[in-house]
């Protein structure tokens, strides 16, 4: 479990790691090998992981993705992930579960584990992890069905309702959670195409708590919204964390710094920096966030 | 002058305009100083001059060409005494065409009256005087637009706009042809169906259940009348199309949702243009791999299981016309599925739904309307199928929904009531032409309402 | 791995995993299914069609003693070419096959026996000797050609054991010829009357020329008329066309006549050129007429398609140094986009030389043993030709016509297969 030595904590390594960040402002990163060691600064270990990435590697083909990531997600935070684009952010979101599989070219080596279980095992199961694991996508994508059937379409075909009443309870909670049932309560058998942009993200995040998920991991779900449509998922992810661990992919710092308790900065396929969204913020250790947060390149 | 000599004396004509309008406009620019002080360069007055010599006068020609029979006819028609012009239509088009015969000198003149002999003889005088008519004009159209055009060059005449305006007017013209054919498909099967309807009712021809068109020669013949109701041969049609989609649907969709969302990319581009294969045989084979192996296979096989098989069974018509269908609608639901966008994919299958589920009740419901176009125009495409059904499917009009039953299709009564020596404007031929507006309006209807329905569902996603 | 399970739903998914993975399976299976169905359509269609044409590619020779003498010729013993013309070269060959079976009597074994030789034998002897005169009084072996059911039953084509009631090639014959055979009197070649010769009534005779020739003319009218109309239309079409409803009138259309069913272009074909235009029937000419209307449309769609695909950087640089629109099209925009034309052309072509129901409309149905000369003169083509011959009961015509759809199927493969080569050339620029 410890091929590469990241220093969990201690100033002697944010001497060390301070150094370094001068040397790096030439960027050398990128031209550096993925096997070469590299320590990710700051904190990327917890007490009390619900998931936890150690060692991570994925390849698209010949290209190298996502380089030695190794984080872990705690239970009930919510970890923002920032990073410019192409950094592998949401490549290593979707690792967690295991959508990558889709991606026929795709390959992920190391080693990824939810509540301690190896996710990546021949005998893991990507139906029983994806509904532990659930997902809510960059562009809000409700089935052309109706409100209810969106909602209902994880317990239905995951036979979680045994009844049209213990069904209607679940679509109900779900929508009450993702605080839209008052809005869509009288036009349940609608189109759930026809909402708002807003208010069809927040039907797909009831779409994707309706199966009781563990973990939701969030690519950039705001990023086709307007700002007042964010506001509101905003305050939800924050209504949700009671719930639910969350993991959130954004390009939005100011929403990070919102909604995250940890905050882990990715370039290039690595991770770079860990630490608690406060303190990545406010004093970055590494020359690369800093540069990043304080807007030198996006 | 036949028409060919005519065309190759246009054609030097023309290049001699062009010389002709090229030096005028060089001569007309010395005198107004040099070849700059002309608005285009000296070749385009050439191509302008070349271009009014040949276009008005190979118009005409062309209209000419087109109606120099009918007004033959109707120039000799008109001259034939009155008597003869009463005559009942079958007879007088036998009695002209037995004079059209002996001037052409097919025949010779015995069996003919005085009337038709002097008739013919007109037809041979008018034929020669009308030919050297239509050369003449067409010269003189053709002299007279070269002349003009050389005089209307001058140096500061836009010569280059000129012949560009000539030739995105024949652009023009090209792509209206598509509208003219149109046109011309609707008028011609149009006058034909309604001359047909003028003999048969058209409720007897749309609500008929029986078609049998064996018109008598002499109204005093057994058995004379023919009935020409429409609905056995709809029904006929319809029964094959009907097997030829139970085959090709499934199968076809199928293989697209397998080669789209399950098979490795290698295996989709082997298999893909292999299946496409299918599609580029020519029907005329597929109406012989129907006749002479598929039928008397499934006859053998259903006798064997102690059924009666007819040797033209709809059965065996329609699953060859399913194989021919097949990559189709593979390549329709390719395209339809393709389009659905891949986040919904994503959300399915990233809340734990298999692939299957993910298929079946994400993809194929967000499809369907797409895929309902796509069919309808497999079932357009069936319905207007001859050769397969010409050579594997029964002559005689049945209503049965039996597919183990020889039925006839419209396609298949069209190629028979037309294919060989037929008088014209026998009902049969009209019937044929009656036949052939029903099968062109189906056919669009189907057409127009399944692309519609393709083009909301493409919109939707984009 | 030791903790328990949290997930509250994880009993209720595990215990639906079962069945949902093997439906995910049965699925799929129906899918490899449906594929590998179209697979055996594809090759239960081909191998029945070669099975049956590939012996039409060959012909059996017999081997007769004749005697070429002048009294049976019934000639003068020096003839000039009317003379052998005349010549009854049917009589040495019936005398022939009597001398080398001496034992056969009577009138029906007799015609039996004459009916190994097909009835082409005599005419084939007398260009012969026509060409050589000085073969008149010699006498020795000649090939003659076998008649279509002889052929059969030495292609090894006939059933012995069927009673012989229900065979063409009698008991007799069978002897004949295995006797022939065994002396080494029987010999197969390659059969070049099938590429050299037009239609016959008897299958041996017949070729595939005429129809070729016809199917040539008539392509040539198509694509001499749909080639140029179709990439103008499609130049106006992309370039000038202005937005309005006339050109929406247009586009309509053409999508249209994509789908109208070939038969109702063979209609418009004899209502219009035959019968009010006065055009000549069974003429490629006509045939080529309509033919060139039912391809427009895929020409025009393609042509667009890959007017459509030159960057609009090469329109931009050309006007940019002053062309006028028509030059940037004619001088620029048409030679990038060619490649893309000719292959929808080349389609468009293999469309019409595969096409038989309109053709039946405008009479090209007529038995033509003929090369047609030009294009007004009368000619059926290959698909017509298969349809024709598909419908003889004959054994020998059906080995014909599947031998003629080999020749058609290798045409449209050659036609295609350019097509493609040029669309990856195209695609790789």
């Amino acid at each position: 479990m410890s091929a590469v030595s990241v220093t969990a904590n201690g100033t002697g390594a944010v001497d060390a790691q301070a150094a370094a960040g001068e040397e790096s402002a030439g960027f050398d990163i990128e031209h550096a090998e993925a096997t070469e060691d590299f320590e990710t600064t700051g904190t990327p270990f917890v007490d009390n992981p619900k998931m936890s990435a150690r060692n991570v590697n994925v390849y698209y083909g010949e290209k190298h993705a996502i380089m030695n990531v190794s984080l872990d997600i705690g239970q009930n935070e919510v970890i923002a992930m920032i990073g410019p684009s192409g950094c592998g952010k949401s490549t290593f979101l979707r690792t967690l579960n295991r959508m990558n599989d889709i991606i026929p070219i795709c390959r992920v080596e190391g080693n990824i584990t939810l509540d301690e279980e190896d996710i990546y095992t021949s005998g893991q199961d990507t139906v029983l992890l994806r509904a532990r694991v659930g997902m809510v996508f960059q562009k809000p994508n409700p089935f052309p069905k109706s409100i209810y059937e969106n909602v209902a379409y994880g317990a239905r075909i995951h036979g979680l309702a045994q009844s049209k009443a213990e069904m209607d309870e679940i679509v109900e909670n779900s929508l009450r959670r993702a605080s839209l049932f008052d809005e869509v309560k009288d036009n349940l058998d609608k189109p759930g195409t026809g909402l708002s942009g807003g208010q069809q993200q927040r039907l797909c995040i009831a779409r994707a708590i309706a199966v009781s998920p563990e973990v939701i991991l969030m690519d950039e779900p705001c990023s086709a919204l307007d700002p007042i449509a964010t506001a509101r998922i905003e305050e939800l992810i924050d209504e949700l964390k009671e719930k639910f661990t969350i993991a959130i992919v954004t390009h939005s710092m100011q929403q990070a710094a919102r909604v995250s308790q940890r905050t882990a900065y990715f370039h290039l396929g690595r991770l770079i920096e860990v630490g608690e969204t406060k303190d990545v913020f406010t004093m970055p250790r590494h020359q690369l966030t800093e540069n990043y947060i304080t807007g030198r390149f996006g | 002058m036949p028409t060919t000599t005519l065309v190759l004396v246009l054609a030097t004509l023309a290049v001699a305009g062009f010389y002709l309008g090229r030096n005028r406009s060089l001569a007309l620019a010395s005198g107004a100083g040099g070849p700059q002080s002309l608005h285009s360069l000296p070749k385009h007055y050439g191509y302008m001059a070349a271009a009014w010599v040949a276009l008005p006068a190979l118009l005409l020609l062309l209209l000419w060409t087109g109606l120099e029979s009918s007004l033959l006819n109707e120039m000799v028609l008109a001259q034939l005494p009155a008597s003869v012009r009463q005559m009942g239509a079958d007879e007088l088009s036998l009695y002209f065409n037995q004079l059209l015969s002996y001037a052409h000198g097919a025949i010779d003149a015995s069996g003919l009256d005085e009337t038709q002999l002097a008739a013919a003889q007109y037809y041979t005088e008018a034929a020669s005087r009308l030919a050297v008519l239509k050369t003449a004009l067409v010269f003189l159209v053709g002299l007279g637009g070269g002349a003009l055009a050389l005089r209307k060059i001058a140096p500061a005449f836009r010569a280059r706009n000129h012949v560009e305006g000539i030739i995105t007017a024949t652009l023009f013209a090209c792509s209206f042809l598509a509208v003219l054919t149109t046109l011309g498909i609707v008028l011609s099967v149009l006058f034909q169906a309604v001359q047909f309807f003028q003999i048969i009712p058209l409720s007897d021809f749309l609500f008929g259940l029986e078609w049998s068109p064996q018109m008598a020669i002499r109204a005093d013949q057994v058995g004379a009348s023919g009935s020409f109701g429409f609905i056995p041969l709809l029904l006929g049609t319809l029964l094959i199309s009907a097997v030829a989609m139970v085959i090709a649907v499934p199968v076809g969709l199928l293989s697209a949702i397998y080669l789209s969302e399950y098979a490795s990319r290698r295996f989709r581009a082997v298999t893909k243009p292999v299946l496409e294969i299918l599609a580029g045989v020519p029907t005329v084979v597929y109406g012989f791999f129907a006749a002479l192996t598929v039928a008397p296979f499934i006859r053998d096989v259903g006798e064997s299981i102690g059924l009666t098989v007819a040797s033209e069974s709809a059965l065996a018509a329609g699953t060859v016309m399913g194989i021919m269908i097949i990559p189709f609608v593979m390549s329709l639901s390719d395209d339809i599925i393709n389009a659905v966008p891949d986040s919904l994919r994503e959300a399915s299958l990233g809340m734990g739904a298999t692939m299957n589920e993910t298929i079946r009740k994400v993809l194929l419901p967000a499809a369907l309307p797409g895929i309902v176009g796509g069919i309808l125009l497999a079932v357009s495409r069936a319905i207007g199928e001859t050769m397969i059904v010409v050579m594997a499917a029964g002559l005689s009009a049945k209503l049965t929904a039996n597919p183990l039953e020889a039925v006839t299709t419209i396609t298949v009564q069209i190629v028979t009531l037309l294919v060989g020596d037929q008088e014209f404007d026998s009902p049969k031929t009209l019937a044929a032409f009656a036949l052939g507006l029903v099968l062109f309006f189906v056919t669009l209807l189907l057409n127009v309402v399944a692309l519609y329905v393709v083009r909301r569902y493409r919109e939707q996603y984009d | 791995m030791t903790e328990p399970d949290h997930y509250k739903n994880t009993a209720a998914i595990q215990a639906s995993l079962k069945k949902r993975y093997a439906r995910e399976t049965r699925f799929k299976w129906y899918g490899r299914l449906a594929v590998m169905t179209g697979f055996l359509f594809l090759f239960v269609l081909l191998a029945d069609i070669i099975g049956k044409g590939l012996p039409a590619f060959t012909q059996h020779f017999i081997s007769i003693d004749l005697t070429l003498d002048a009294a049976t010729l019934g000639v003068s013993s020096t003839p000039d070419e009317t003379e052998l013309f005349a010549a009854d070269f049917g009589a040495v060959i019936k005398r022939g096959l009597r001398d080398t079976f001496p034992e056969v009597s009577g009138r029906s074994e007799k015609r039996s026996l004459y009916r190994l030789v097909s009835a082409g034998a005599e005419y084939e002897l007398r260009d012969r000797v026509i060409a050589d005169p000085s073969l008149i009084g010699t006498s020795g072996p000649v090939w003659l050609m076998a008649h279509a059911e002889a052929g059969s039953y030495l292609k090894g084509q006939v059933d012995t054991q069927l009673p012989e009631s229900d065979r063409r090639v009698k008991d007799n014959q069978v002897a004949w010829l295995d006797e022939l055979r065994d002396q080494g009197r029987t010999e197969s070649r390659f059969n070049t009357t099938f590429f050299t010769a037009g239609d016959s009534r008897e299958p041996e005779l017949a070729g595939i020329k005429a129809a070729l020739y016809g199917s040539l003319f008539t392509l040539a009218v198509t694509f001499c008329l749909a080639f140029p109309i179709g990439v103008l239309a499609a130049v106006y079409l992309e370039e000038f066309a202005a937005r309005n409803r006339l050109t929406d009138l247009i586009e309509i259309n053409i999508n249209n006549l994509a789908a109208v069913p070939s038969i109702v272009f063979g209609l418009l074909g004899l209502a219009v050129f035959i019968n009010f235009m006065d055009l000549p029937r069974s003429a490629p000419l006509v045939g080529g007429m309509v033919l060139s209307l039912m391809t427009l449309p895929t020409i025009i769609i393609t042509s667009r398609a890959a007017i459509q695909a030159v960057s609009p950087s090469i329109r931009e640089a050309a006007l940019g140094v002053g062309a006028s629109r028509l030059q940037t099209v004619f001088h620029h925009v048409l030679p990038v986009a060619m490649p893309g034309i000719l292959t929808g052309s080349i389609i468009g072509m293999a469309q019409a030389l595969g096409e038989t129901a309109p053709l039946l409309m405008i009479g090209m149905v007529a038995f033509i043993m003929d090369v047609p000369g030009s294009v007004s003169d009368p000619s059926t083509v290959l698909p017509v030709q298969i349809f024709l011959w598909a419908d003889s009961p004959e054994r020998g015509f059906t080995e014909k016509t599947s031998a003629a759809i080999m020749v058609l199927m290798g045409f449209l493969i050659m036609m295609n297969a350019v097509a493609i080569y040029l669309r990856r050339r195209f695609e790789s620029k």
